[in-house]
């Protein structure tokens, strides 16, 4: 957005273009499928389950006129009609729809925004001559939305606000020709205040004031409203912040919608094939057509799906996660290879489709002058794939640290290429062990000293003499994290007779209240 | 040596060069990669009860990586990674590496790998060695699996000498079977040496590592430790030394009827 610095006041020169589509859920259903249409004269609801039962979440004109509003429960409306028919409501469907919608708008302008969950903003700036003036553009985009036939109010003004709050509450297709803020405030003084975009509460705050319209809000004066909404710091909740926004006195950021095609690849093939040889062929075309599509995007895949179409219709898909971004067909093929082995080819395979739903930018890169250095062995990415395809997810992992006392939670394993998360530095007189044993394991004390170390005990069924000892080192529960009942852990270094070094622990103190005598845990093999 | 006298002077003199550097050739160092290069396969077998198989690994596969002497073209620092193999077994038995306790060069350089076979393990482990991104591969495996037999271990060999990557194997509460391994060890732990600060605490970790079979080495056997960043081996025995020039004597016995 454009914002005039302090003093000086250039002309308005951006043009946003705002669609309000009321009705889009129960268009989108009603568009599902053909029979759907049937539905146009009865009263249909579309409902969400809440905790109080069902709940309208949208209506359809002919439930409108029997008296069903969003909101309403389910039951509630029932007694006012009982006909009703319901269907499920699919807010994540609609907002996906809803981004479609606004990649669909950018016909109208450069950039277009979403503007959740029912509206669309688009720049029109410098377009409308293209359509014949906005009056024409305004025309084109209702005949458009007519023809996907979806309920539509949409307005143009200097501003986004101030479009939102024309397509919203004005006539539609209005248009603010004006540049300056006083020709906004001039259209828009009539507007009732919810045309503001403010959260209900401040709508019912300000008319409990008697501000109902825009134009009252600048009669009492700037100064009272600063005072009376002087905490509120978000833009919904601050009738001013909404007021300056629309007059273009502040920069409103928007988020623009940005499509992305997924690179694909895809074979259909003349005769179906039902044996592994050619599978195997047209894997590696489709590779290498995928090696040039992501060459050409200056991208490395990191996650691929393999797509087989049957003759009798079955689908299978094979999915590959690449620990590095790559481009090389060979190594994708190889892969692959371990993936298609029980495959069913039934009647045979008639189409193949490989896609990159996860690319990454990598960069087109000069080979290593000396061609035996590249040849010689393979790269760190391409063994953790290999190592990955063949023994499964998670068995190649890597140790980082992790914000925690307990050792056993000091320690997470990560994928092997992923970078390292930050962490604290590890304090030097702290020893540690080498390995550290999947579940700490009890030991039985047979003779313990006053000062609290065993000076004997078994492991795996071998006494050990305890010759030197550390300790002890007191790691105290996560208090914030773990039950009140947790024992605190007292950490002993140790080395037996024959000069084994363990990691031993005991769990809790004599009369800490917190349960019995406590018990003894090796946890760790010290070098 | 006694003194001799003036005119068996060379002829001795010559015998006990020929001996002591026969001798020093033949036994097993620390610090050998700088003229040897490095231990491309090693077995170590070890007991599942101690952390001392995973501690000397590491201790010599660092001294190896720290003396070996870098090309011309090669960084100066190497920052590859580390591949560790575990078989699920091994794992349950002796625990998986923990990271504050590994060496400080090694702490953000292991990857792990934890397989459900033998074969998985054995896999894994030959990919490692085909990689050139990695400093050196250390594998665990429990038991006398049917799948590592001579041909297995003889493919690791080979594998390990054409990409020149080293294999440290640890063969925890297994039999001394057929192996193609180039120096096979035995280790154990010994009494850590005196903590600086507290006489009572246990202080660096040693090893008695007995090298029982080796390609090119004479048997022998050492406490070994590390002090700093240095790997020291000291003679466990005496007689040690004697079995060495045993070893050594079939040259000597060739030399001595052309002297006389």
């Amino acid at each position: 957005m454009n914002a005039p610095a302090a003093g000086l006041s250039p002309p308005q020169t951006r043009r946003i273009l705002s669609i309000w589509l009321p009705a889009m859920a129960m268009d989108r259903w009603r568009q599902g499928a053909s029979e759907r249409r049937e539905f146009d004269d009865k009263p249909l609801v579309l409902i969400a389950d809440t905790a109080h039962g069902p709940r309208i979440e949208a209506v359809g004109r002919a439930g409108a006129a029997a008296g069903a509003r969003v909101g309403m429960m389910l039951a509630d409306a029932r007694t006012l009609c009982p006909q009703i028919v319901t269907a499920p409501y699919d807010p994540a469907g609609d907002l996906a729809f809803l981004e479609k919608l606004a990649v669909w708008a950018q016909r109208w302008g450069p950039w277009s925004a979403m503007d959740a969950p029912d509206g669309l903003l688009v720049d029109v700036t410098a377009v409308p001559h293209l359509f014949g003036g906005e009056e024409g553009l305004v025309a084109d985009v209702a005949q458009a939305f007519a023809k996907r036939e979806l309920t539509m109010r949409c307005a143009i003004a200097p501003t986004a606000g101030a479009a939102w709050a024309l397509s919203h509450h004005a006539a539609p297709g209005s248009i603010i020709g004006g540049r300056g803020d006083e020709d906004i405030m001039r259209a828009l003084s009539g507007l009732p205040v919810a045309a503001l975009r403010l959260d209900q509460d401040v709508v019912t705050v300000l008319r409990r004031l008697g501000l109902k319209q825009l134009g009252e809000l600048t009669t009492i004066g700037r100064d009272a409203i600063q005072r009376r909404f002087r905490n509120r710091k978000s833009p919904a909740a601050n009738p001013l912040i909404r007021l300056d926004q629309l007059l273009g006195r502040v920069p409103e950021p928007l988020l623009p919608v940005v499509p992305q095609q997924m690179p694909l690849v895809q074979r259909r093939l003349l005769e179906p094939i039902r044996h592994r040889q050619l599978l195997d062929q047209v894997v590696a075309d489709l590779a290498e057509d995928m090696a040039r599509e992501l060459e050409g995007r200056g991208e490395g895949a990191r996650r691929l799906e393999l797509g087989l179409w049957r003759v009798d219709g079955e689908v299978t898909v094979r999915r590959l996660e690449l620990a590095a971004a790559t481009r090389e067909a060979a190594h994708i093929v190889r892969l692959f290879a371990a993936k298609l082995d029980d495959i069913d080819a039934g009647f045979g395979i008639e189409m193949l489709r490989l896609r990159a739903s996860w690319a990454e930018p990598l960069a087109l890169e000069q080979g290593d002058i000396e061609a035996a250095a590249e040849n010689h062995g393979i790269a760190l990415s391409a063994l953790v794939d290999r190592l990955t395809v063949r023994l499964g997810e998670g068995a190649v992992s890597r140790p980082v640290p992790f914000a925690s006392h307990i050792p056993e939670r000091a320690q997470r394993w990560h994928p092997p290429l992923e970078p390292e998360p930050v962490s604290q530095g590890q304090l030097a007189f702290h020893k540690r062990p080498l390995k550290l044993l999947d579940r700490a394991e009890k030991i039985a004390v047979l003779y313990a000293t006053p000062d609290g170390y065993p000076q004997r005990f078994r492991w795996r069924g071998e006494v050990h003499e305890v010759t030197r000892v550390e300790g002890p080192e007191r790691i105290a529960p996560e208090w914030w994290r773990e039950r009140g009942a947790t024992r605190l852990r007292d950490y002993y270094r140790i080395e037996d007779q024959r000069g084994r070094r363990y990691w031993i622990y005991r769990l809790g103190i004599v009369g800490d209240g917190r349960g019995g005598a406590p018990d003894w845990y090796l946890q760790g093999l010290c070098a | 040596m006694s003194q001799p006298d003036l005119s068996s002077l060379p002829t001795t003199a010559f015998e006990d060069v020929a001996t002591l550097s026969a001798r020093r050739s033949a036994r097993w160092r620390p610090g050998l990669a700088v003229q040897q290069g490095k231990a491309l396969h090693s077995e170590i077998f070890v007991s599942s009860r101690e952390g001392a198989g995973a501690g000397a690994a590491l201790a010599l596969a660092l001294d190896d990586w720290r003396n070996t002497p870098r090309g011309e073209g090669q960084e100066a620092e190497d920052r590859r990674s580390v591949l560790w193999v575990q078989t699920r077994d091994a794992a349950r038995l002796g625990g998986r590496p923990y990271r504050a306790g590994l060496p400080k060069d090694l702490q953000a350089r292991v990857i792990h790998v934890l397989a459900e076979k033998a074969e998985d393990a054995l896999f894994a482990m030959e990919e490692g060695l085909r990689c050139r991104e990695l400093a050196f591969v250390i594998g665990e495996m429990s038991g006398n699996p049917k799948a590592l037999d001579f041909t297995a271990s003889r493919r690791l060999t080979l594998t390990a000498q054409k990409h020149g990557v080293p294999l440290f194997l640890l063969r925890v509460d297994a039999g001394r079977d057929l192996s193609s391994a180039r120096m096979r060890w035995e280790v154990t732990s010994a009494p850590s040496s005196t903590a600086e600060w507290n006489a009572q605490a246990p202080g660096e970790p040693a090893w008695k590592a007995e090298l029982f079979r080796a390609c090119s080495h004479a048997p022998g056997e050492w406490v070994l430790a590390e002090t700093g960043t240095r790997l020291t081996a000291s003679k466990a025995r005496e007689d040690a030394d004697r079995a060495v020039a045993n070893w050594t004597a079939g040259l000597q016995h060739r030399r001595t009827p052309r002297r006389a």
